[in-house]
């Protein structure tokens, strides 16, 4: 389960190139593990390093600057986690420390994979994002975002989402608890079309 | 009468932002850690008899394949989700089983997707089993663990979005071109967020296999899922598979899924209309779907293709390319008929037809056909298919995603430019550095002929090809 998260205020990393995909985010070949954990170093391969095999970082890239290495909010372009569904994208920025995206748009697969990691995923119009500058501040119970120049921007966020992040729930948990209402539609559909259940 | 996505969503709320999940499929990439997760969380899974488990994502698939992998360290996907699956009593296609192939082709030939079900994977591209009139779409893995661990999924309602093809498509221009001919001229962002149905009657006259490919194409436009409503071709198709309902649920289920059509005044919150006959056979030039343009056409400039003039930029550095470089006649190196969109019997059969006869340019360094699914490659091979594709130098391959993706193993190589019948052209998609050209299974036969990007009219008669 994630941790709960009222308010992020780190370092914030610009990188708002839009349709960042999740290749970029990590690299098939950097998802070497059967499991969630091991895959920071990978983040951003492609692009962080010059020789990704080596490991030599690209100084060009802003996650290799002293000011973002400890990034905790990543200011994203738009579309950001567009392509393959792969939730080891949303694990990697996780275990990176990233607790925050914001962007103009989020691919909707990457926006729920990000919920379910404890990122929160803040949708704010481009020229904002541009401008935030870096520190920057997400608080989830003013619904806020602080710029470096100290300039708010209100954002919204389904409740629902809001609940889960702050509370740090399990949306499974979460579920489980209506198990009864899932049971009797079960039971109604078992009747309505017993041709869609398998023995 | 609502929308066909309208009827299947109410069908399914258990409560507005709670649905009713139908089927779950894992594959390999993930299935291991989301079982062990379920595990490890005491839960069990609510309906084990509507999971199923593929081995297809890294998966070798050169001949006499075993567990190994070319992947270092793939095999611990494959046999840990084999030992997760079978402890939780799930149905497992594994590597030598001779219903193995890609989730997305062998769900409909197993009768696992049915018109009106949900189907969920986590898999992006799972919204091609929608061409059969199911609710189907890619979710990530740890929803696949809430989808087995309680039946249902907390998910938003998508807006509806129809696309009304009219008209017919020309000779030798498939499915796939129409796909690349949509995304191409509305963006990779045309459908974001949509449950897009495809409608008109250049859908309805397209064969199952065709829809297939539209539909899964439609992850490129950015869809949430996509959607044809199911017909007489979509009953015969299913009629008999195994996991098909039989006898009296067969004429009950069928007698339900006749209803299952948007009504004449069904509201859409988006409507896009393209004539069939305005599309050409497409390839793509740059680095994402949208990228694509007709065969006959010169690599745009930034204004031409409606870019920024820094992600124009971007996308020829990487694919090597000048504006106004004729498409037609680009050097390759490399050749890949297979994945999702276009590995069926009927895409291998077209394929074929160019490439019979011929042979694979020397200077096509690797050139490899890959069945979906075992069924097609006894389908093909039953046909003599793979002795034309082996005679012409192609290697014959064992099901699976291949080299449709990078998966950490093999892969064409960095600068080497790689004609694909998949649906990505990202960045490194086909490994790291490689170029990736997509187009149609014919036009990647013919370019693999000739050596170079070629319409397939100029090997065959287009008549023959349509
Ligand atoms: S064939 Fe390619 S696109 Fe399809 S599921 Fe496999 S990797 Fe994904």
């Amino acid at each position: 389960m994630p941790a709960p998260l009222r308010s992020v205020s780190g370092p914030a990393l610009p990188f708002w190139q839009d349709n960042v995909d999740t290749d970029i985010i990590i690299p098939s070949r950097e998802m070497k593990g059967t499991g969630k954990t091991g895959l920071a170093a990978g983040l951003f391969a492609n692009r962080r390093y010059t020789d990704p095999v080596a490991r030599t970082e690209n100084p060009d890239f802003p996650l290799n600057w002293a000011e973002y290495r400890e990034a905790r909010i990543w200011l994203a372009g738009a579309n950001v986690g567009c392509g393959s569904s792969r939730e080891h994208a949303a694990w990697a920025l996780a275990e990176q420390g990233f607790r925050a995206i914001v962007a103009p748009s989020f691919n909707p697969i990457f926006f729920g994979n990000c919920v379910r990691n404890g990122i929160a995923p803040i949708v704010l119009p481009r020229p904002v994002v541009e401008a935030l500058g870096s520190p920057v501040t997400v608080d989830l119970e003013t619904m806020t975002v602080t710029a470096a120049s100290g300039e708010v921007h209100p954002f919204t966020l389904p409740e629902e989402v809001r609940t889960m992040l702050i509370e740090g729930l399990d949306p499974v948990a979460l579920t489980l608890r209506e198990a009864d209402a899932i049971a009797a539609w079960q039971e109604a559909d078992r009747k309505a079309r017993p041709w869609a259940w398998l023995q | 009468m609502p929308s066909l996505f309208e009827s299947l969503w109410s069908a399914h709320e258990i409560r507005p932002g709670l649905i009713a999940i139908d089927r779950v499929m894992l594959h390999e990439r993930t299935g291991a850690a989301a079982l062990r997760a379920l595990e490890a969380a005491g839960r069990s899974i609510v309906n084990p008899a509507h999971a199923f488990v593929v081995m297809d994502h890294i998966v070798d698939t050169r001949p006499g394949r075993t567990d190994s992998t070319l992947m270092p360290g793939g095999q611990a996907f494959i046999t840990e989700t084999r030992a997760a699956a079978r402890a939780m009593g799930l149905t497992v296609f594994d590597v030598t089983d001779p219903d193995q192939g890609i989730t997305h082709v062998i769900s409909p030939e197993l009768g696992i997707v049915l018109p009106g079900l949900t189907l969920v994977a986590p898999d992006s591209h799972t919204g091609t089993q929608g061409a059969f009139g199911a609710l189907a779409w890619g979710i990530g893995s740890s929803e696949a663990e809430h989808a087995l661990a309680t039946g249902a999924l907390r998910v938003a309602k998508p807006g509806a979005m129809r696309v009304t093809i009219s008209g017919r498509l020309g000779p030798g221009v498939t499915p796939k071109d129409l796909a690349l001919h949509l995304i191409a001229r509305h963006g990779a962002r045309g459908g974001e967020g949509m449950a897009v149905e495809f409608a008109g009657d250049a859908v309805t006259a397209l064969d199952m296999e065709g829809r297939m490919t539209l539909c899964n194409m439609a992850t490129e436009f950015g869809a949430f899922c996509a959607l044809v409503a199911p017909d007489a071709a979509t009953f015969a198709w299913l009629e008999g598979r195994r996991h098909a309902p039989k006898g009296a649920a067969w004429a009950e289920a069928l007698a339900h899924w006749q209803t299952l059509r948007s009504g004449p005044d069904a509201r859409f919150d988006r409507e896009l209309h393209v004539d069939a006959a305005d599309v050409a056979p497409m390839v793509s030039w740059g680095t994402s779907p949208q990228h694509s343009a007709p065969l006959t056409a010169c690599v745009p400039t930034a204004a031409e293709a409606g870019l920024a003039a820094e992600t124009h930029a971007r996308a020829l550095a990487y694919m090597g390319l000048a504006p106004g470089q004729p498409l037609l006649g680009l050097a390759i190196d490399g050749a890949f008929i297979g994945s999702c969109t276009n590995s069926r019997l009927s895409d291998l059969r077209r394929a074929a037809a160019v490439v019979k006869g011929r042979r694979v340019a020397p200077g096509v360094r690797k050139a490899l056909v890959v069945p979906g699914s075992q069924a097609v490659k006894r389908a093909a091979e039953a046909e003599g298919l793979d002795g034309i594709f082996t005679s012409a130098g192609f290697e014959w391959r064992e099901s699976g995603c291949s080299l449709c993706f990078y998966a950490g193993g093999e892969s064409f190589g960095p600068g080497e430019r790689v004609i694909s019948s998949t649906n990505r052209n990202f960045e490194s998609r086909q490994g790291p550095g490689t170029r990736t050209h997509i187009a149609s299974p014919e036009v990647v036969a013919a370019s693999a002929i000739r050596g170079a990007i070629t319409d397939p009219a100029e090997l065959t008669d287009r008549a023959e090809l349509a």
